[in-house]
């Protein structure tokens, strides 16, 4: 029996099927692929999947336990035209919030212009004093960022949040790559996917454009809080394949405003920290004086211009929610171009009369806290219970800086293996955007994750939420004939190979890449 | 290479090292104590006990408390299961640097080992054994296959071997100090993995001093305390930044070296007469080494807490 979908009621943006129940142009080669199989062989390979996972240690601490962070069998694609604007979107994005994050740490000029008020910047969670002036030799402080991206209901992406302090899911991206076309090759060969194996050399190249000046041949290390964060898999990951040291806090040493790192050879000099650890973290002399996995004397050092750290200090400024809701502002302003991407419907609470509004009809409301992550604290009005939002209610009242209000958004949705049925599940995308200070890089796929609760809208991967392989097309399926795919090619040696599309794809794309 | 990964990776190589050993060591004695009903219960668990330095459970007279400390407790890593355990956590803290197949086989291993241990507990611990001893040859099979031998790999060749000469001589301290439980020199010489070697160099069996010289002083065999602290000099020649020459100083080296010396010039009466003392300086030796590793190589701080200015 072939496979069977289960329809899909939740009223969001089907990301596979129209509204009549065909399968969308872009997934139609999918669809009957995947029909193919048979529901047991599905969960078989899902099984062996898992298990793959957790030997290799592809895991996420939750709650306190080490799980393999599930990945769903069923792909998911964006077609190359969607990307390109997209990815244009994203990178526009990190271009003004850099402008942005250098004026608020500098100059200040979009306060004086009346942009955004100098009070809501001061006042916000992560806005860090000490960060005023410290700035990489290359300018950049965004290296590495995540923009959180959904799709409404009538099929537009739009943004969630910006993250521009430490995103992590990229090494799942590069994982789950990996793990389908172990286990699932059958599905790629009717498609061309743009690879995702270039992240790790990006994103080393940009770091050591980010070192300081005079430095020829900068030493770049990660820095991770230990094997006991949540994202440790992801700091080994990148470290490995970037061929650096993952170093923790203890490894490290100041000097005379240098840094340095001990090893058995004795003490050598360190450049440039891709550094996965909270502002709040990094510095006791600075920040919390009870930090122990923080290093006394680094944000000296990065003053002094003798270490770069990525991201820099101080970028969660713009991940304040209520700034958030400023960024298609910096878009025209720092850029003077017009947003590519929407934001999602916000209301700034702070704002005279707004919250009376708000608070009257809030079952209406998604409200966040402007400095929460992991989609923690997040009160989703038309499904909230009456305690809720009377709590709610009471908190905005009394603090109105200290949230936003959304319309809320049913995140589109995909099919995904959950127990014994295809059944619908919504998702959100997690393109991640590389900055070398000479052009933004967005890598081709990004984190798809996706909630594996029926109607849950929340995705995050601390909420116990799961992944799926995120497939952009190098070329869109209705062109994707003859025209493009030479019947066979003819290998050095003279002996005629077949070729398959994916091998010609691989090397069109490689070879267009670097 | 960073300190603190040259030091997990040395408690790398020493952990599977301990778990592997520790396995050789139970699996005989228990297996001569099912077999030989002459050999009772609570002195063959008080010996084994007594081998591997660990407090007495309660209830130590009896087999399964004992096996409960020094086989299945991942609390404790002197266990076999504690070792594994402890290896997992300095295999993950450098995990950057051991080859992934390394990490796989570690990783897979403990998941797999909650399932041996329910086996274990019905049908009796030989499968469990074998599973830990077949598992740690993999491991060191695997490092030594895909890892590069490079100053990193030293040192996890250098915690190996360290460990396996403090278990030689702790093997032989049980025979010393309790001649009367300990099994035979069969099943001694299959406790310390060196069975077929030891027949094959053509000695007398019944001969304490063979045995104890052979296990002392073979220089073809791995497990031999000899062997050992010869591998052990080349790891540190190896580490040592300046290389073969920089001897003066090297408070390793010169323990090591001062060991080697005292058993190269032994006769086999010498290692009759005086085993303990022997033993002794194995095992200090073995300490002094690591210490002076550790005081030289891997540095770190203690950890530091911050006071606000004038809040003493």
């Amino acid at each position: 029996m072939s496979l069977r979908f289960a329809p899909d009621n939740s009223g969001a943006w089907n990301e596979m099927f129209s509204a009549s129940g065909e399968p969308r142009s872009l997934y139609g080669r999918l669809v009957s692929d995947l029909q193919e199989f048979t529901l047991a062989d599905l969960r078989e390979r899902a099984d062996a999947l898992q298990r793959t996972f957790l030997d290799r240690g592809v895991t996420f601490a939750h709650s306190g336990e080490e799980r393999p962070f599930p990945l769903d069998l069923v792909p998911r694609i964006i077609g190359s035209l969607e990307w390109e604007r997209l990815s244009q979107g994203v990178a526009q994005r990190v271009r003004a919030l850099e402008a942005f994050l250098d004026d608020a740490y500098g100059e200040g000029r979009a306060f004086d212009d009346g942009v955004i008020p100098r009070a809501l910047v001061t006042t916000s969670p992560h806005f860090l004093r000490a960060a005023f002036g410290v700035r990489a030799a290359n300018g950049v402080r965004v290296v590495v960022s995540g923009i959180d991206l959904v799709r409404d209901e009538t099929g537009n992406f739009r943004v969630l949040e910006d993250n521009l302090r430490t995103p992590s899911g990229v090494s799942y991206v590069i994982e789950n790559r990996r793990a389908m076309t172990q286990h699932f090759s059958a599905l790629f060969s009717d498609h061309r996917v743009h690879p995702v194996d270039s992240y790790p050399a990006r994103l080393y190249g940009a770091l050591r454009a980010a070192a300081p000046a005079r430095v020829s041949d900068p030493t770049v290390v990660v820095l991770t809080p230990g094997v006991h964060n949540p994202a440790y898999f992801e700091h080994v990951v990148l470290a490995r394949l970037m061929g650096v040291e993952l170093v923790e806090g203890r490894d490290l040493l100041c000097r005379a405003n240098r840094v340095y790192m001990r090893t058995t050879a004795g003490e050598r000099p360190v450049h440039v920290i891709y550094r996965r650890l909270d502002d709040d973290w990094l510095d006791p002399l600075q920040c919390r004086p009870d930090s122990i996995i923080g290093v006394a004397g680094l944000v000296n050092a990065a003053r002094a211009g003798n270490v770069t750290l990525a991201n820099a200090l101080g970028n969660g400024i713009a991940d304040d929610k209520v700034v958030y809701s400023y960024v298609p502002d910096f878009i025209r302003y720092y850029l003077g171009e017009k947003p590519v991407l929407d934001n999602v419907d916000t209301w700034r609470l702070f704002e005279p009369g707004v919250v009376d509004e708000v608070a009257a009809s809030l079952e209406e409301f998604v409200i966040k806290p402007v400095d929460g992550s992991g989609g923690k604290g997040i009160v989703i009005g038309p499904r909230a219970s009456k305690a809720e939002i009377e709590t709610t209610r009471r908190a905005i009242l009394a603090r109105p800086r200290g949230f936003i209000a959304q319309r809320p958004v049913a995140l589109s949705t995909l099919p995904t293996l959950v127990g014994d049925e295809i059944a619908p599940r919504h998702v959100d995308l997690r393109p991640f955007a590389v900055n070398d200070g000479r052009d933004v890089w967005v890598l081709p796929g990004g984190l798809t994750r996706v909630a594996l609760g029926e109607g849950e809208l929340i995705v995050n991967s601390s909420r116990g939420g799961g992944s799926k392989d995120t497939w952009v097309l190098s070329d869109e399926p209705a062109s994707f004939g003859q025209a493009h795919v030479p019947r066979s090619v003819r290998s050095s040696r003279g002996a005629r190979l077949d070729a398959s599309p994916r091998q010609n794809d691989e090397m069109a794309t490689s070879g267009g890449e670097q | 290479m960073l300190s603190r990964l040259a030091e997990s990776l040395f408690w790398l190589g020493r952990y599977i090292e301990r778990a592997d050993d520790t396995a050789r060591m139970v699996d005989t004695y228990v297996h001569r104590m099912v077999e030989d009903p002459r050999n009772d219960e609570r002195a063959t668990c008080q010996s084994l006990l007594a081998i591997l330095g660990v407090d007495a459970p309660s209830g130590a007279a009896r087999l399964e408390p004992t096996l409960q400390t020094i086989v299945y407790d991942s609390e404790n890593p002197n266990s076999i299961a504690g070792a594994l355990s402890a290896a997992h956590d300095n295999a993950r803290r450098s995990r950057d640097v051991i080859s992934s197949e390394v990490w796989v086989a570690l990783n897979a291993t403990r998941h797999e080992l909650p399932a041996r241990e329910a086996e274990a507990r019905l049908r009796g611990p030989a499968n469990y054994l074998a599973y830990v001893r077949e598992r740690c040859a993999l491991l060191a099979g695997v490092a030594d296959a895909t890892m590069s031998h490079d100053e990193g790999w030293h040192y996890l060749v250098l915690g190996r071997t360290l460990e396996r000469i403090d278990m030689v001589a702790r093997l032989l301290r049980g025979r010393v100090v309790n001649e009367r439980v300990a099994p035979d020199w069969v099943a001694f010489l299959r406790a310390a993995g060196a069975m077929e070697a030891y027949m094959r160099s053509g000695v007398e069996i019944h001969d304490a001093g063979g045995v104890a010289g052979f296990l002392l002083l073979d220089r073809n065999f791995p497990r031999s305390a000899l062997f050992g602290l010869l591998r052990a000099d080349e790891c540190l020649v190896e580490i040592s930044p300046g290389g073969q020459r920089a001897t003066a100083g090297d408070s390793a080296r010169h323990a090591l070296h001062r060991a080697r010396t005292t058993l190269e010039y032994l006769t086999s009466d010498d290692v009759n007469d005086q085993l303990s003392e022997l033993l002794t300086m194995l095992e200090v030796t073995c300490t002094r080494v690591t210490d002076a590793v550790t005081d030289r190589y891997f540095r770190h701080d203690d950890a530091v807490s911050w006071n606000w200015e004038g809040a003493l």
